[in-house]
Parts: C-alpha cells; structure tokens; sequence
C-alpha cells in the first residue's frame, strides 16, 4: 500500500510513470444512499467482483506486470451537485478510470470533471443521449441510450399493444425525462396520440392527482419514464383509481424489486424495457448469476452486469495498452472489442456501446418475461 | 365532474395524513419553540416497526385476522415510537433548552440523519411491500368516482384522533398544563406544573401521532422505506406553517388545504395557466399559497398568538 502511495506520487510528479506499481486504484461512484440506492449498491457490486476476479488471479498482465486493482466506492446520492463533489474526489484520489455515475444527472456534470482530471468514464447505467453527445474523449456506457431505448419502447406501444392514445408520465430527472421525450417522438411518429403529458418527481410517493387527470383522457397506455420506487406506487394507484389501461415503463422500473412494490396491481398488462439482453441471456448471465449471490447473498437487480463488463473494459484496454496511465490506454479503449458478460463490448465512435440491444418484458406468473 | 370530486377525495386522503403529521410538529413547536426535523423520520420509525411486527405476525400465526394483525402491529409501533420521542426530548433537547435557538434546530436535523442511518442499517436500502391489511381494491364507484377501503379509513381515523387530541389538550388536566407551559413555561413551573413531564408527554403524544400516520402512509401506498418520511415530514411542516405554527387546530386545517392545493394544483394548474405551467410545478403552487398566507397573514392561517420565543 505504502509503496503504491510512494509510486502514485512520483507519477504525479511527472517522473517514470511506468515505475513498478502493484496497486491501481479504479473509482466506483453511485447513489449508496436515498431512494434509489438499492440499485446503487447493485452497481458497485457489479465493479466489486470484476476487481475481485481479476486480483483473484493474481492480478492482470500489464507491461509485463502483474497489476492489482482497488476499488473506491463513492456515494453520490443520485444527487448532481454531490456526483460532482465525489467526481473530484476520485480525481484527486488518482483514480486510473471510473466507473460510473448511475443516474443520467449525475453522470453529466461528472463528465466534466473526468475529463479536466484526465480520467476515463463508463457508465453502467446513464442512458441519457446527452451523456456521450458531449464529445468528451473519455465518456463510454456499456447500456444501450434513450433513443435506442425510447424508440423502441414508443414502437412497441403503438404497433405491439395498439395504442392509439398514450399518456406519458416522467419524473423529471435527466434519465426519466430523456426517455419520455424519445418515447414521446417515437409514439407521434408511428401516429398515435399523446393525450396527457405529466410529471413527478423520484421522491413522490402519491400520483393520485395526476393520474386522476390522465383517467379523463381515457387512454390506452400509460407510459412512465422513472425509477421502480415510483412505478411500483404508480401502478397501485392506476388500479385504486380504476384506470383500465397497459401500463409500460423503461428499464429504471423493469427490476424484480418493481413486482414487489407493485403487490396486487401488477398483471400481464405490464410491459417494461431493458436496454441490453435480460440476465438468462446473456452470454454469462447463469455463471454471472450463481457468482453474484455466492458473493452477496442476493440477486442481481439491474446494472451489476453492466458494471462488471465497464470495469473489465478499462483492464482489457490497460493491458492491451501496456500501461495504466489514461493517455496511454483511451485509444485502446475506443477500439477495444471482446465478449462481456453482457455480450460483445465495443464503442462507437460517440462512445456509446455498439449494438445497443433493447429487450421489450411483459410481467407473467410473477415475473418479467422477455418477449 | 368525476374528475373534480375525485381530486378533491384525493387531496383529503393525503391532507389527512399531512395533518396527523403536522399535529407532531405544531404541539412541539408550541411549548418549545423547536421545530422537530426528526419528527417526520419518527413516522418511518413507526411504519417500519409495525411492517416488522406484520411480517412476525404471519410467520407465527398465519391464519390471525388482518384487523388483529394490524391492531397489534400498532400496539407495537406506538410505544416504539413514543419511546423514541422520549428519548429524543430526554436526551437531546432537554440538555438545549436554554441554548441558542439554533443548537436544538440543527439537533433536530442530526437527529433526523441519525435515525434515517440507523434504519438503514437496520432494515437495509431497499423498498419494502408493506401489507396493505386493509383492502386497497376500490369500491364500488359512486358516479364514476372511486374511493378504497383504507382511504376511508384514513379520513375516519384522522378526523377521530384529531378530535381526541382536541379534547385532551382543552378538557384534560395534562392538557392545562401543556396549555400553560407553552404559554409561559417560567411561569407554569412556579405555579406547580411539572413542565420537564409536560414537555416529554408532548413529545410521546406527538410521536404516537406519527406512528399511526407511518402505518396509514404505508398502508394506503403500500411501502416502506427508510427515507420514507423526509417528504411527507417537509410537507407537514409546510401545513403546520400554513395552518398558524403553535396552533392545533390550525395544523389541522392547514394540513387538509395543503392536500387540496397539491391535488387541485396538479389537476388543474395547466388549464389555469392555460398551458403555461404543467404538472412538474405542483408543488410550486402549494409554496405560492403559503406565500401568500404568510404575506397577508403572517401568523397563518389560524395563528393568533406570536410566540415571543420566536
């Protein structure tokens, strides 16, 4: 430890960056507390046991040693200000790559700083468009974006379910807001209409007020762009209105804990979107699966796969490139191309995940299907 | 017109809740001057409890009615929670009582941190179902206008403990004290009342308060979690302030037109802005309303007395 510290501030000093090294520090940023840490948490496990896979073989071959990773975990509390704040702490840290943020807020104004520190960025999780339309060289997401996402979730309504009213709910935060306003011009485009168009928050707990203004425009979908903590309560309350309608959401409410929170109100009338390939198939979802819940004693929820292929993205890219230094090893980063646990990992040019897959689930017999 | 009524059995439903909540905050606020931050996380105390209380309940005796259930999982809650707000007042506050108005302020908040954390750690991160013990299938429609069983409850039993804390706090003898206490509490000790007791009795009562709305809350939506109270917890404060701080009935009052405005608001604040504002400015519209109360009416709504404390 010392003499990484030792070796960290030589480098930092400008002199033999490629001094021996055993320990590179790799940053973890995402919400650990607040409405939606469960899903934070998730996240840094995900990173956790990529670390810990690769440390566990001795570490990965680069520049012809052997290189150990830590992992510094920090709570950004789905907050934008607060991403910041622990943007620049692992920064200042001497972080080697991030992964991370979670939630598309915060994940933008992070970027920023990433990229004045020098410090590459994969998020495992912001589909937010915006995110890599910034152009910052280092900004990756191993998650298909909103417009894929959107796109998908506006064609599915109106051909799949034959909607041709569509109410649109979102919470107002990047993620929420982004995929209503692609789901919005997917829907108009495939020539349906867009009765109501209303908003929350992701701390609301009663919709009752909204929903009861969208019961008047009598539509045959309700879409929401937000997180399971709200559409699981959203979704009791349609029934408790008495709204008959299909209800539809993307993959921020496409998680086990949504039938949970959902109790009785939840039937084979809801439909969510995933980016990415459902658990069971991907490529290393069963072994991933079995792994997970060795180690933590419970069920992936959503983004632990994502996570785990951004981490193993950085150290492929390391190796590849022979040095941990983020100069020396973002071009083999955006050229890089292997099978994940999620599937092929390559970037387009933008930074964006190349083959983006969007899967459409319909809740049956107590659980998401994959249609 | 089903969309009106609706709204308006919308915003009781939820100004109930805000109300029984506010009740906390008013009844401290009133003998002590001290806003209560923790007061809202007290309520999530009491829904947690009363979810694990359920959860043994049904592990231990599956067949139990659910009205018994949800009987004893509040006789579990409640004197959790009055425990609690014991503790908090004894070990807490009462050492501030005599310090700048500052200092048990922002105790209030540490508190508030503190038992968010604890409950963290205790029941962990995620989202729980809570048992809705009482049915939430709506009944059936009058003229197309819905109302389910446990948000009846909720106006029932609102109404019925707010009138028995009426009751207690003008015809009891506990309630003169606590009348004379937040009036003087100098005074009140010279003249025999044991204004320590008062102020921890206040703090028991109004934590038992929000031990009941933790379980309507998360009775009527169905979760728990322990961030669960900082919003209805901020709302709440936002009723007792509208209503006249210090002012029983007025947190009441304040509470219903704080769940009206926050109804009606967001049902109707884009027809009266004629497009110009939407439904993400809801809570805009219940803050433009408090502004203008206080304006015109700085003591709120039914406050008459200023405390010279403040």
């Amino acid at each position: 430890m010392k003499h990484s510290i030792v070796a960290l501030a030589i480098m930092s000093v400008g002199l033999g960056a490629a001094q021996a090294q055993d320990v590179v520090k790799l940053g973890n940023a995402a919400p650990l507390t607040g409405t939606i840490s469960h899903l934070g948490k998730d996240l840094e496990n995900g990173s956790r046991m990529a670390v810990d896979a690769i440390n566990a073989q001795g570490g990965a071959d680069i520049g012809g040693k052997k290189v150990k990773f830590e992992l510094i975990g920090e709570d950004d509390q789905a907050d934008p200000r607060t991403g910041t704040t622990v943007a620049q702490r692992l920064v200042d840290a001497g972080v080697k790559g991030v992964i991370g943020h979670l939630n598309s807020g915060t994940s933008i104004p992070a970027s920023r700083i990433y990229d004045q520190g020098g410090v590459p960025q994969i998020s495992p999780a912001s589909t937010n468009p915006k995110l890599t339309q910034q152009k910052f060289p280092g900004v990756f997401r191993t998650i298909a974006n909103d417009v894929q996402q959107g796109g998908a979730l506006g064609n599915f309504a109106v051909k799949t379910l034959s909607a041709r009213k569509v109410a649109i709910i979102d919470d107002r935060t990047s993620y929420g807001q982004g995929l209503a306003d692609e789901t919005e011009k997917a829907v108009k485009a495939a020539g349906a209409q867009v009765v109501a168009r209303e908003f929350t928050t992701d701390k609301a707990t009663d919709f009752n007020a909204i929903l009861t203004k969208i019961r008047a425009t009598a539509p045959d979908v309700v879409f929401f762009g937000g997180m399971d903590a709200q559409a699981g309560p959203m979704l009791r309350q349609i029934k408790q209105l008495g709204i008959n309608t299909q209800f539809l959401t993307g993959d921020g409410g496409c998680s086990p804990e949504m039938i949970k929170l959902a109790g009785d109100a939840i039937n084979s009338n809801t439909y969510c979107s995933m980016a990415g390939l459902p658990l069971d198939k991907m490529p290393g979802g069963a072994k991933f699966r079995a792994d997970y819940k060795a180690r933590f004693n419970g069920e992936v929820q959503l983004y632990a796969p994502y996570a785990y292929d951004a981490a193993m993205a950085i150290v492929k890219a390391m190796e590849k490139a022979g040095s941990v230094e983020p100069a020396k090893y973002l071009p083999e980063l955006k050229t890089i191309n292997f099978e994940g646990v999620t599937g092929n990992v390559a970037f387009d040019a933008q930074g964006d995940i190349k083959e983006g897959a969007v899967t459409m689930y319909q809740f049956k017999d107590g659980a998401w299907l994959a249609l | 017109m089903e969309t009106l009524i609706q709204q308006l059995i919308n915003g009781l439903v939820i100004g109930s809740v805000y109300a029984l909540i506010a009740l906390g905050y008013t009844m401290v606020y009133g003998i002590l001057g001290l806003i209560n931050f923790a007061h809202g996380d007290v309520l999530m105390v009491g829904a947690l409890t009363a979810l694990q209380t359920m959860l043994f309940l049904m592990g231990v005796a599956p067949g139990l009615s659910p009205i018994y259930m949800l009987t004893i999982a509040l006789m579990v809650a409640i004197p959790v929670c009055m425990t609690l707000g014991f503790l908090m007042e004894r070990l807490a506050y009462r050492r501030l009582r005599n310090a700048p108005r500052l200092a048990p302020l922002i105790t209030a908040i540490g508190m508030s941190f503190l038992l968010q954390t604890v409950a963290m750690i205790i029941w962990g991160r995620n989202y729980h179902t809570f048992p809705q013990l009482i049915s939430t299938t709506p009944l059936e429609p009058i003229a197309g206008v819905f109302i389910t069983p446990v948000q009846v409850v909720i106006i029932i039993a609102s109404a019925a403990i707010m009138i028995g804390l009426s009751l207690l706090v003008t015809r009891s003898k506990i309630g003169r004290a606590m009348r004379a206490t937040a009036e003087n509490h100098r005074v009140a000790s010279l003249m025999g009342v044991d204004t320590n007791a008062v102020i921890a009795f206040t703090f028991v009562v109004g934590a038992a308060l929000a031990a009941i709305a933790g379980v309507m809350f998360a009775s009527n939506y169905g979760i728990a979690h322990y961030g669960m109270g900082f919003m209805p917890g901020l709302k709440a404060f936002t009723a007792a302030v509208l209503g006249g701080i210090g002012n029983l009935g007025g947190a009441m009052l304040g509470g219903i037109v704080l769940g009206l405005v926050e109804s009606f608001g967001a049902g109707y604040i884009e027809h009266l802005s004629f497009g110009f504002l939407n439904s993400s400015y809801q809570d805009i519209f219940a803050f433009i309303i408090l502004g203008l109360v206080l304006i015109f009416k700085p003591t709120g709504l039914l406050g008459e007395r200023v405390s010279d404390r403040a």
